[in-house]
């Protein structure tokens, strides 16, 4: 089985393989071998051109990334925290985002930008951000978020592959779980931005959910079918911009209800555009109420015990499925 | 037309002076009075409402962006904030495509979708036309990533105001120059005022801003900018720094804007005085500086003069017939150009919702 940061570092070291033209550029990517091991050993196979250590200057080495992505160098930038690109977040939006249609399409921003974005570490508000609604907001942007090793290694080679800006959220707690672990083949493989995938198959309720709240969406499946007697289907989004609407809707269409598990705050998080969604498109198919579970609406609170409450767990997942009646 | 009270220049012995053929400096002559006549019939057509929005005039500092834009190469590219009319057209973009961006219209060099402050044609290594204040400070260094990671020898000239210098993108992307040796050469086109608050009301410095390079190892020069002459002659300098160095630097150039910081700056002439305006236009106009050093040389007379400005002029006014007669863009245009992969119609183009609206 692979862990999702060697299935991260293995599509990293492919493609800069595949493309001269990718470089790596982080705080503590290269001789530190990344601050959470995701880069380990490129520096040393790749060398200095090719892994670059940057200083703490977020809207400074962003920038420049995307200024040499408009040149046609292909970078993959690292955020230690994705918490950190609210630093750097003029430069990632009015430059990456809106470039290409300011200049009516005459330009175009191949850049990835990559890290963690997840709570439940306990560091507090500041480390512990969830923006993937924030970005998904902006069109121009693709924002993906994998929830296991393969998903991650396939995606992030598509990502780095793509010719618009793709910022690709990972999560520390899943960077050595087992169970975001999967056997990844020796062949090369990628997978689409922009397609969800079913992870369990169920007829009573569709749990929609991306990133690790895929793990616990799979796990409260579990407990639901073991101790409720409850079938539940898991739709793992991978790519909130593009959004794979066929996929949800027809797992809605089957089950008839949804409960949405998203670690964003409730307030316009991507839950709120998929329940839009739903409601809309097969509001005759549903025998409930669409009903979500985000994370407790406050910024990130360090008490360790709290802080599992306050993001989607199994427990508040169970519970709110039998909401449904 | 007043005689600038300014001495020819001293700059004219400066080698890359010397190299200029006589119908090079008519050139210079001709680019800059292009600007000028560009930028008054925009302002003439944003005072009839032909135009929204922002409207940030180049008037008064022509003389930079043509003397920088002489020197630049194959591989050396442009960028620049939001004042970029002219520089736009110094690097060859036509005024008919840039009139019918200020239009709204979708013959604009950007289709309509950048207006006045987003100019960009990287076919002629023109990267902006940039809104926010600074933010292109970091894109001038990932261009300079960009030639260095190619081992190509080039340099990115960024340009920037002086209201632009405390902004900490700037200082980051300072210190990423000098700390990975990036050939970058960022302009401070100091006009004096950042929008309506004086540099003495804005920005901390000792000596100029230019010096502030010091703290970061990086070598600076603050020079004149009327005297395109000076200006070449600087530019020439920095150039080779980052050609054959692939070292940066900061240039920072006198200059003066005659219109407020934009057509909408209700206070242009209430932050400084009159006089202030009619001793930098009757001194230091860098077009009547040029004219002036160009008949001293018996390079121009007044007849070529006349000629030239009566074709820009008449260039300006058919661009902006050009503009009024284009069509606007069509409403199922809006969401073209968002996407390279969905322009594109690639396999990751089709997957998956990548437009939210109904």
């Amino acid at each position: 089985m692979t862990l999702y940061r060697h299935a991260l570092n293995r599509a990293l070291d492919e493609e800069l393989a595949h493309d001269d033209n990718v470089v790596i550029i982080g705080e503590e990517v290269a001789e530190y071998d990344g601050a959470y091991k995701v880069t380990e050993g490129l520096w040393k196979k790749w060398g200095d051109k090719r892994v670059v250590d940057a200083p703490i200057s977020e809207a400074g080495f962003i920038g420049m990334g995307i200024g040499a992505s408009m040149l046609g160098v292909r970078p993959v930038m690292e955020l230690m925290f994705y918490s950190f690109a609210y630093v750097a977040f003029d430069q990632m939006i009015n430059n990456a985002a809106c470039v290409r249609y300011m200049s009516g399409g005459l330009i175009n921003c191949p850049i990835v930008v990559r890290g963690p974005a997840n709570g439940g570490t306990n560091v507090g508000a500041t480390h512990s951000h969830t923006p993937e609604n924030l970005f998904a907001n902006m069109p121009g942007l693709k924002v993906v978020v994998p929830s296991n090793a393969r998903d991650a290694y396939g995606l992030m080679k598509s990502a780095i592959r793509d010719n618009d800006p793709v910022y690709f959220m990972e999560n520390t707690l899943l960077y050595g779980d087992p169970a975001a672990a999967s056997e990844l083949p020796e062949e090369e493989f990628t997978l689409p931005i922009g397609s969800a995938e079913v992870k369990r198959q169920g007829t009573d309720v569709s749990l929609i959910a991306h990133g690790r709240s895929v793990i616990v969406a799979l796990e409260a499946a579990k407990q639901l079918q073991e101790e409720k007697g409850v079938d539940a289907e898991v739709v793992d989004l991978r790519s909130i911009r593009p959004l794979d609407e066929e996929t949800i809707l027809n797992s809605v269409v089957k089950t008839n209800r949804a409960v949405l598990i998203d670690e964003n705050k409730p307030f316009c998080g991507v839950s709120s555009q998929i329940a839009a969604t739903i409601q809309q498109e097969v509001f005759d198919d549903l025998d409930a109420p669409v009903l979500r579970v985000t994370s407790i609406d406050a910024p990130a609170i360090y008490s360790p015990p709290l802080e599992k409450e306050q993001i989607p767990n199994v427990g508040r997942v169970v519970e709110k499925v039998m909401q449904l009646g | 037309m007043n005689t600038p009270l300014v001495e020819l220049s001293k700059y004219a012995q400066a080698e890359v002076n010397l190299q200029l053929e006589a119908e090079e400096k008519i050139t210079l002559m001709r680019e800059m009075i292009r600007i000028r006549r560009f930028e008054e019939a925009s302002l003439k057509y944003y005072n009839a409402d032909k135009m929204g929005g922002f409207l940030h005039l180049y008037i008064g500092q022509e003389s930079i962006a043509v003397g920088t834009v002489s020197l630049c190469g194959e591989n050396d590219h442009i960028i620049t904030a939001y004042r970029d009319h002219g520089h736009a057209l110094a690097v060859g973009m036509g005024m008919n495509e840039c009139m019918a961006e200020l239009f709204g219209k979708a013959t604009g060099c950007s289709k309509g979708k950048g207006g006045s402050m987003h100019f960009f044609a990287p076919d002629k290594n023109y990267w902006g036309g940039h809104g926010i204040v600074a933010g292109q400070t970091p894109l001038g260094i990932g261009l300079a990533y960009g030639i260095k990671y190619k081992g190509l020898t080039g340099a990115s000239l960024c340009f920037l105001g002086d209201g632009a210098v405390n902004q900490g993108a700037f200082h980051e992307s300072l210190n990423l120059a000098e700390l990975w040796d990036l050939p970058v050469i960022y302009i401070i086109e100091n006009n004096g005022y950042s929008m309506g608050t004086s540099q003495k009301r804005s920005s901390a410095f000792k000596g100029s801003l230019a010096q502030r390079g010091e703290a970061y190892g990086i070598a600076w020069e603050s020079a004149k900018g009327h005297d395109i002459y000076e200006v070449r002659a600087k530019t020439k300098a920095a150039l080779d720094r980052a050609h054959r160095e692939n070292r940066p630097t900061i240039l920072e150039l006198a200059t003066y804007r005659y219109q407020g910081h934009s057509v909408a700056d209700a206070n242009a002439k209430k932050y400084r005085t009159p006089e202030e305006i009619v001793h930098h236009k009757d001194n230091f106009d860098p077009l009547n500086v040029w004219k002036n050093q160009l008949m001293q040389e018996n390079v121009l007379d007044e007849d070529t003069y006349r000629k030239i400005d009566s074709e820009a002029k008449a260039e300006a006014r058919q661009a902006a017939e050009f503009a009024e007669q284009s069509p606007y863009p069509e409403i199922s245009e809006i969401t073209d150009d968002v996407y390279f992969e969905v322009d594109k119609k690639t396999n990751a183009g089709s997957q998956g919702r990548h437009f939210f609206h109904d």
